[in-house]
């Protein structure tokens, strides 16, 4: 069990540390990459937890999709960095006290009493060998939670409409061809039959 | 020994940090968002913890949700910030105070 | 005919005239208004004058009969109907013959007037709300005929609504009126609250039940309820028959024409208030306090208001003045509870003062609208029946034996002599003192009118050049001649009753207990009982006259009058002269109307223009309305602030929220 702890204090140690960089760091590629880190130590953590599926998932989808969203993002954006960091010392007293203030208050709540502690919610025995977390989890997602399995899909797909929606702009002075309306005419819009009289020229 | 307390307070300590650096970074919308994504991240360190402890897989269900819908909310907020930053050319908050009474 | 139709026509009639008179005036011409408003009076008038023979030698008795049910409201009915006694029948008969004498009168005396149709229909309809008034057996329709004589009056004195004076004067009496008619209201209210109903029969018949009721005030005091209820009962008899201090309208209202000053200012309208006390006697019979009062105000109006008839100058303002200070008499005489004698000085009254107004009006005529008696004098010889009837009036006001005022006058003079009532000492000495000063501006009016030296001159129109036909005082136009028959015959027919009605009717009116179906009088308080035993008949009175106090002081009055309007008119100027207070007091009629003026118009006005500038304005427009809604503004701007539009103020502002739940939560949770 001390690899465990010895895992638990490294691991979560880094996730702090990266934390902190992440607000603090003035290149805000940095502060992406920091929070990358952040995600890393937090899936490892996970695994201790034996919650494997959601830590590959943490790092495949958070870290492999958007952070990778958020790097393309900074780096597409033109940014000046230098007035994006004025007022950081004015702020910082304010930010740590209340940072400071709202940790003092969840640490109370959680260490009071041992709450939380051994005697009420006992360590739980290591899963067995035959133990698969994802087919766990899939048995458990694919019946009782299908509807809002269901419902989280069509929430992404409502994401990627709203994204499309928000960004795409329409260039103007550009020819295209409208096949639709192509297809739409009709004869009687374009062709118009005049009769007129046969003019003799003036002063033949 | 590992107990749940000692998950809980990891949760609570990333929590607190990105509330602080929610206030630090007044001018850089990007540094918020991402302090909003650590803030799901402590939450969701909090479920699985529990989750573990309790023996109930439902935590962890929750934890895939969360999950999907903090992708969704980064795409979408980052697709505003794109849309802000070519109307207004900086993503300094600051300027942003259309809404001033 | 039934006696239920007989009674609707005596008071429709005239109604139907009014009517006819006043929305048809284009259609029928003015000989049409007037005939069929003098037709609707004279049916009633003859009407009226068989009721009564049947009530003196028939065998109707009296009569209560409902007409019309209006309303029910609340276990309160409401109902047009009318009480037919010996009392209602006195007062019908006087109401119509004045104001037939009047409506005939007029033919002559507003001949050149543009507005003839108009002034008909108006003394028509005040005709039927009179009657309406007399006739009432309930305090609803009394009310409404009480307004509605009001409502008359204010038309009938500012007839000539050009003028800037008869407006005012309307307005005066309106409103001098409205004051009185508020206590009147808070009497009936008091009646309907403590009786529960409006009928007549039925109050009278509880009078007994509730005489120990008592109002509570503000204040923690008790007042005996019928005590409230007569006195305010009595209030609105004070404007309505001028009593002082709400007297002031009566001499303004000669403004109007002479025909009203005699029909509504002498005989009719102001008497409402004595009839009403008199038809009230058995709820005030119950209230001894408020009889006093009556008995007192009375006798103040009527010394009061005598002496200020010495100093008038102008015709009708003593003869005004006159009717104020014999309605004083009226009501000490209703105050001693002598209620017979008071409602035959009333009948005796209309009929010799409505003589001496329209006298008046037939010399007013005669001299073309000019008013002033300083500027006449010797008339006698051109106004010859005008002179002989003015002589029989004022002989009838100053009470000279076998006339009909020496009966009713004697009859109160001796009540109030007999009277235990607290301030009937008083009381007397005010009346006995009043026959002298009657004596003395009577005569004096005769006097200065139709005898002495001629005051005016004869211009001719022409020589004048004045534009508008206005001549200077003391100028008239042609020579003044008697008037036309129109007017003379009235005058005759009026100068009769003045002679006879007192000898004739005392016996039975004041002793014979005609009235006593009417009118109630507790054991103790019977003064004309008392006299009673002593009368032996009118003539016999009349003989005994010269033994008596009152008979002196009128001949001194007449003696002093000859003295200075016919012998030395000198000495009037010599008194003036030496005493310029007491000439200045009466000439400003005690200064009520300056009072009334400083006090109660220009307050009411001040008031009404604080309350628009300082509340309505002020504080309700501009502290109420208009300030909460800067209240608002400014709370908006203040709030406003926290609006910055910046992001990171808003999430602040959350997160502080959130950590102050948090606190709250972990101070509540134990441990």
């Amino acid at each position: 069990m001390i690899v465990h702890e010895l895992i638990f204090y490294a691991f979560s140690l880094v996730m702090v540390l990266a934390a902190a960089m992440v607000i603090t760091v003035r290149n805000p590629v940095y502060a992406a990459l920091f929070l990358v880190l952040t995600f890393f130590s937090a899936a490892a953590i996970w695994m201790l937890l034996e919650a494997e599926f959601l830590a590959i998932v943490l790092v495949v989808v958070y870290v492999g999709a958007v952070m990778v969203l958020f790097l393309f993002v900074v780096m597409m954006l033109d940014i000046n960095l230098v007035p994006l960091k004025e007022g950081f010392i004015r702020y910082l007293p304010v930010a740590v006290l209340v940072a400071i203030a709202m940790a003092a208050e969840l640490l109370m709540v959680l260490w009071s009493k041992g709450r939380f502690g051994a005697e009420v919610f006992p360590v739980p025995a290591p899963n067995p060998v035959e133990y698969s977390n994802t087919r766990a989890l899939g048995e458990l997602l694919y019946t009782e939670y299908l509807l809002p399995f269901e419902v989280a899909g069509v929430i992404l797909l409502v994401a990627i409409v709203a994204a499309i929606a928000l960004t795409l702009r329409k260039r103007t002075g550009i020819k295209t061809q409208n096949p639709s309306l192509q297809v739409r005419t009709r004869r009687e819009d374009s062709v118009r039959l005049v009769k007129m009289k046969s003019e003799k020229p003036q002063g033949v | 020994m590992l107990t749940l307390a000692h998950f809980l307070t990891l949760g609570a300590i990333l929590f607190s940090l990105s509330i602080a650096g929610i206030f630090i970074n007044r001018k850089n919308v990007i540094i918020l968002l991402m302090c909003i994504e650590l803030m799901l991240l402590a939450v969701n360190m909090n479920f699985v913890a529990f989750s573990r402890f309790l023996g109930n897989l439902d935590g962890q269900i929750f934890v895939f949700f969360i999950l999907t819908v903090a992708a969704a909310e980064a795409a979408i907020g980052l697709a505003i910030l794109v849309v802000l930053f070519r109307k207004r050319r900086t993503i300094n908050v600051a300027e942003l105070d259309d809404l001033k009474g | 005919m039934s006696l239920q139709t007989t009674l609707l026509l005596i008071a429709l009639l005239p109604l139907a005239g009014a009517v006819l008179a006043g929305f048809f005036r284009n259609q029928i011409g003015r000989v049409g208004s007037h005939t069929v408003t003098i037709l609707g009076v004279a049916v009633s008038f003859v009407l009226s004058a068989w009721v009564l023979y049947q009530q003196v030698y028939g065998a109707l008795g009296t009569e209560n009969v409902s007409v019309y049910t209006w309303m029910v409201a609340g276990g309160v009915t409401f109902e047009v109907g009318f009480l037919v006694d010996h009392l209602t029948t006195l007062m019908m008969c006087v109401v119509t013959f004045v104001s037939l004498m009047v409506h005939i009168y007029t033919i002559g005396y507003m001949r050149d007037d543009p507005g003839y149709q108009r002034f008909f229909s108006y003394i028509a309809l005040f005709t039927f709300s009179m009657l309406m008034l007399v006739m009432s057996n309930n305090f609803m329709q009394l009310f409404f005929g009480w307004e509605a004589v009001g409502l008359l009056s204010y038309l009938l004195i500012g007839f000539w609504f050009n003028r800037e004076s008869a407006i005012a004067a309307s307005l005066k009496a309106f409103l001098v009126n409205r004051v009185g008619d508020f206590g009147f209201l808070l009497g009936i209210a008091a009646v309907l609250l403590t009786f529960g109903t409006l009928d007549y029969a039925e109050v009278f018949g509880r009078v007994n039940e509730v005489s120990g009721q008592t109002l509570s005030v503000p204040g923690g005091m008790e007042w005996n309820m019928l005590t409230f209820i007569c006195v305010c009962l009595f209030i609105g008899a004070m404007g309505k028959s001028a009593q002082a201090p709400l007297h002031v309208w009566l001499p303004d209202s000669m403004e109007g024409p002479t025909p009203i000053s005699a029909l509504i200012h002498a005989a009719t309208m102001v008497t409402a208030g004595i009839f009403m006390v008199a038809r009230m006697s058995p709820l005030f019979e119950m209230s001894d306090a408020a009889l006093s009062f009556v008995m007192l105000t009375g006798a103040v109006t009527a010394l009061s208001m005598g002496l200020i008839g010495i100093v008038q100058n102008d015709v009708k303002r003593v003869i005004a003045y006159s009717t104020l200070s014999q309605l004083g008499y009226m009501t000490v005489a209703l105050g001693v509870s002598a209620y017979s004698a008071a409602i035959f000085h009333l009948m005796t009254h209309a009929f010799f003062k409505a003589l001496l107004f329209l006298g008046a009006g037939s010399v007013i005529i005669a001299m073309h609208h000019l008013q002033d008696m300083r500027h006449m004098g010797g008339l006698r010889k051109y106004m010859p029946v005008t002179w002989i009837t003015a002589w029989v009036g004022t002989l009838a006001l100053v009470g000279f034996p076998f006339f009909a005022g020496f009966y009713s006058k004697d009859a109160i003079i001796e009540a109030v002599a007999g009277s235990h009532r607290f301030g009937s000492g008083v009381a007397y000495f005010a009346v006995v003192l009043g026959v002298l000063i009657t004596a003395i501006y009577s005569f004096r009016l005769l006097y200065m009118t139709f005898h002495g030296k001629e005051r005016f001159e004869v211009v001719h129109a022409s020589d004048t050049g004045s534009q508008d036909g206005h001549l200077p005082p003391g100028q008239v136009a042609h020579k003044p001649k008697e008037s036309p028959l129109v007017v003379t015959i009235p005058l005759i027919l009026l100068a009769i009753p003045s002679v006879l009605i007192g000898w004739m009717t005392i016996g039975p009116v004041l002793f014979g207990g005609w009235l006593d179906d009417s009118i109630v009088v507790l054991e103790k308080n019977n003064v004309l009982a008392e006299l009673g035993e002593h009368f032996h008949g009118a003539t016999a009175m009349a003989m005994h006259a010269v033994y008596t106090l009152p008979f002196w002081l009128m001949i001194t009055g007449m003696a002093l009058a000859s003295l200075i309007y016919l012998v030395r008119p000198s000495i009037a100027d010599t008194v003036r002269r030496r005493l310029p207070f007491l000439y200045r007091l009466l000439d400003h009629k005690y200064y009520f109307d300056e009072f009334y003026q400083k006090v109660f118009a220009r307050g009411s006005v001040r008031l009404g223009r604080n309350l628009w500038h300082k509340a309505d304005a002020g504080f309700i427009d501009d502290g109420l309305v208009n300030g909460s809604a800067r209240l608002v503004v400014r709370l908006a701007a203040r709030v406003r602030r926290w609006q910055t539009g910046f992001l990171y103020d808003y999430a602040f502002a959350m997160i502080i929220g959130l950590i102050g739940i948090l606190a709250v939560w972990v101070a509540m949770v134990p441990g």
